[in-house]
């Protein structure tokens, strides 16, 4: 089929990073247009170098454009993306949006895109929601998780002044999505931003209320464990970088726990380094799944209009 | 000459802020109760100590299965307290990225009136909305610049000038792993003062993983520091901190005035928080690593719990968090670290 255009909006650098990685590494997907507001980023000028139309004028030039394309990846902030999201609507292209702005649904590629019919507008969660939610779901998919609970780790040099400035966005968001996409009763979730040099790895420590027995060795432990790597193993197709640390531990029932036991679960993300740092990994895992949802989608957009063909 | 003789002319004051019921929370693993918290407050409002901190050890939002969960939750301990005090006023701490305004406000329902926001020492600027917030809502805020020996006193200044700009009426110095020693604490203290002069105040909290806790309280009185923050009997993080008592009696001796009956305090400790504890904090091998590594003094608990469980000794783990440096809040890496231990690995 004939890969489908795209345009990114916000030259910064999840734009710019986005823009290399949908090159390197989409199967259906070219960029056409990346938007901006200043015409000296270096976002910009990076993607006139490599041919791609560019504008400094923002999303009113895009949509003036004769040929508008099939998606536009939004990387400004929420309040851009609520002023724009309208727009797209009824231009009728598809917006992925990597802002906190949750105008469409919660999304991760691989927990919850078959299950979402209306996809126009589909939210990325967060950097933490897109590491996390496929573990909390991978472990609610066996046992009822009462309560989850992630920690996310980012280098101090990969916080950008959005994720600094809005740092309550980011852990509301992400609590609200382990349980609207991975399944758990509550949802909390922490970020803690570490200055060490060199910088370290994003990493996410993801845990798990889980009911006592689970937390006993046996085969419902198995299966969690089993259902862990299996998400651990999708995720790695379009983040190679991500890993456990350590295996899965377990802890036993207590009081203090309600009754319930624990899963912990130690993960990295060392990102491809498409255009940020390998330490970025929490910048990586949000534009590869980005790219990943584009994919899914236009093979989803492809397949609708061939079966209505097949209908005609 | 004696040491008292030197400093009287010096005619400095300080105000003590007890966080017993705050830092204190980590010795206690988060199982303070309402009475516990009624009776403290009650003593230290006696003893006239003006500032007393009622949260989980972790501050707002603590509550977790990273931390620890609180057997009573924070806000009622908080209300408490709140009705119990008849001068002191109520503080709560807070961290950016753990704690949202949303704690903050509900906190402030309860009745708490100092809002104590927390970073690490590099990142002030995730504080900014919070400060804003706070000050809106008429609390007087307290900002802490945690691990303050992971950066020079310059930046450490830069990062103080971050806070006040923000709203932040006083900016400590914290000691998160009691590894400063004396001038580290002066020339971080001076520098705050020279950066912030009337615009805010600049604070000191110690902890006693090298045994300098009150020694270092009275070195940033000296350079500058109107707030000092101490707990009684010294119950707190790692070694724990400077003990409230010992402050007072310690600051009255070298006429550093705090307006705190001394006498009140060490009852205080003696006869209401010693009958409550679990655990004495001391300067154990792990606690000291604390201290010599830089590691944040919460971590000991559970690294202690890490041991126990995967045959590694707390200090070792310790030592390697203080090799990899992590900061305060990264308790979930203890785990990382203790099973990578134990499995023979090289860690960081």
């Amino acid at each position: 089929m004939a890969k489908k255009t795209a345009a990114i909006v916000g030259s910064g650098n999840i734009g710019t990073d986005l823009m290399f990685k949908i090159m390197r590494r989409s199967k259906n997907i070219e960029v056409k247009y990346m938007i901006g507001v200043d015409p000296a980023s270096d976002g910009l000028a990076r993607a006139a170098r490599l041919g791609i139309t560019t504008s400094a004028e923002g999303v009113d030039w895009l949509l003036a454009q004769d040929e508008l394309p099939d998606f536009v990846f939004e990387c400004t902030s929420a309040k851009a993306h609520k002023a724009n999201a309208p727009k797209y609507k009824e231009a009728g292209i598809h917006a992925i949006d990597l802002t906190p702005a949750a105008v469409g649904p919660y999304l991760c590629p691989v927990v919850n895109l078959d299950a979402l019919e209306d996809v126009l507008n589909v939210n990325m969660i967060t950097c933490a929601g897109q590491a996390t939610t496929p573990i909390v779901a991978a472990i609610s998919s066996v046992v009822p998780v009462d309560y989850a609970e992630i920690v996310a780790s980012i280098a101090s040099k990969s916080a950008g002044p959005g994720t600094r400035a809005n740092v309550d966005e980011f852990t509301e968001t992400t609590a609200k999505a382990l349980e609207e996409v991975g399944g758990a009763n509550r949802g909390k979730a922490i970020i803690i931003i570490n200055p060490v040099e060199p910088p370290m790895i994003m990493r996410n420590t993801i845990y798990a209320a889980i009911p006592a027995e689970a937390a006993e060795p046996g085969p419902l432990q198995d299966r969690i464990v089993a259902s862990i790597n299996e998400a651990v193993a999708s995720i790695q197709d379009y983040v190679p970088g991500y890993s456990l640390r350590v295996e899965p531990q377990f802890d036993t029932a207590r009081e203090d726990w309600d009754g319930n036991g624990r899963v912990g679960v130690w993960v990295q993300v060392k990102g491809a380094a498409d255009y940020l740092p390998e330490y970025a990994g929490n910048l990586d895992i949000i534009t590869a799944a980005a790219t990943r949802t584009a994919d899914l989608l236009a093979e989803r957009m492809d397949a609708a209009t061939s079966s209505t063909l097949v209908g005609a | 000459m004696t040491p008292t003789t030197e400093t009287t002319a010096q005619n400095l004051s300080v105000r003590l802020t007890d966080t017993t019921l705050r830092d204190g929370s980590h010795a206690m693993s988060h199982k303070f109760t309402e009475a516990h918290v009624r009776s403290v407050v009650r003593a230290l409002d006696d003893a006239k100590i003006e500032v007393i901190e009622v949260t989980h050890g972790d501050g707002l939002g603590g509550s977790s299965f990273n931390y620890g969960f609180s057997l009573t939750p924070e806000l009622d301990l908080v209300r408490a307290a709140v009705d119990e005090a008849k001068n002191a006023k109520i503080a709560v701490l807070m961290l950016p990225g753990l704690g949202t305004i949303h704690d903050l406000n509900q906190a402030h329902e309860a009745g708490a009136s100092v809002a104590r926001i927390a970073t690490h020492c590099t990142e002030a600027d995730v504080s900014i909305q919070h400060f804003q917030h706070a000050r809106k809502l008429g609390m007087e805020t307290v900002g802490f610049l945690m691990l303050s020996h992971r950066t020079t006193p310059e930046n450490l200044a830069e990062q103080a000038r971050i806070m006040a700009d923000a709203g932040c009426q006083c900016v400590y110095v914290v000691d998160s792993a009691g590894a400063l020693i004396l001038e580290d604490v002066s020339d971080r203290v001076t520098a705050l003062v020279a950066e912030l002069g009337n615009d805010a105040q600049v604070g000191f909290h110690g902890h006693q993983n090298l045994s300098f806790g009150v020694a270092n309280s009275v070195y940033a009185a000296r350079a500058g520091a109107k707030q000092i923050d101490g707990t009684l009997l010294a119950l707190g993080a790692g070694a724990g901190n400077s003990p409230t008592e010992v402050l007072a009696a310690a600051f009255e001796r070298l006429n550093i005035s705090t307006g705190v009956d001394v006498h009140g305090v060490m009852a205080a400790a003696e006869d209401v928080v010693k009958p409550i504890i679990t655990r004495m904090p001391i300067m154990d091998r792990a606690s000291i690593m604390q201290g010599y590594a830089g590691v944040y003094s919460s971590f000991l608990i559970h690294a202690e719990r890490a041991a126990e469980r995967y045959g590694v000794p707390a200090w070792q783990i310790l030592e390697e968090i203080g090799k990899a440096g992590y900061v305060g809040g990264q308790e979930d890496m203890i785990v990382d670290v203790a099973v990578q231990l134990a499995s023979g690995a090289r860690v960081a």
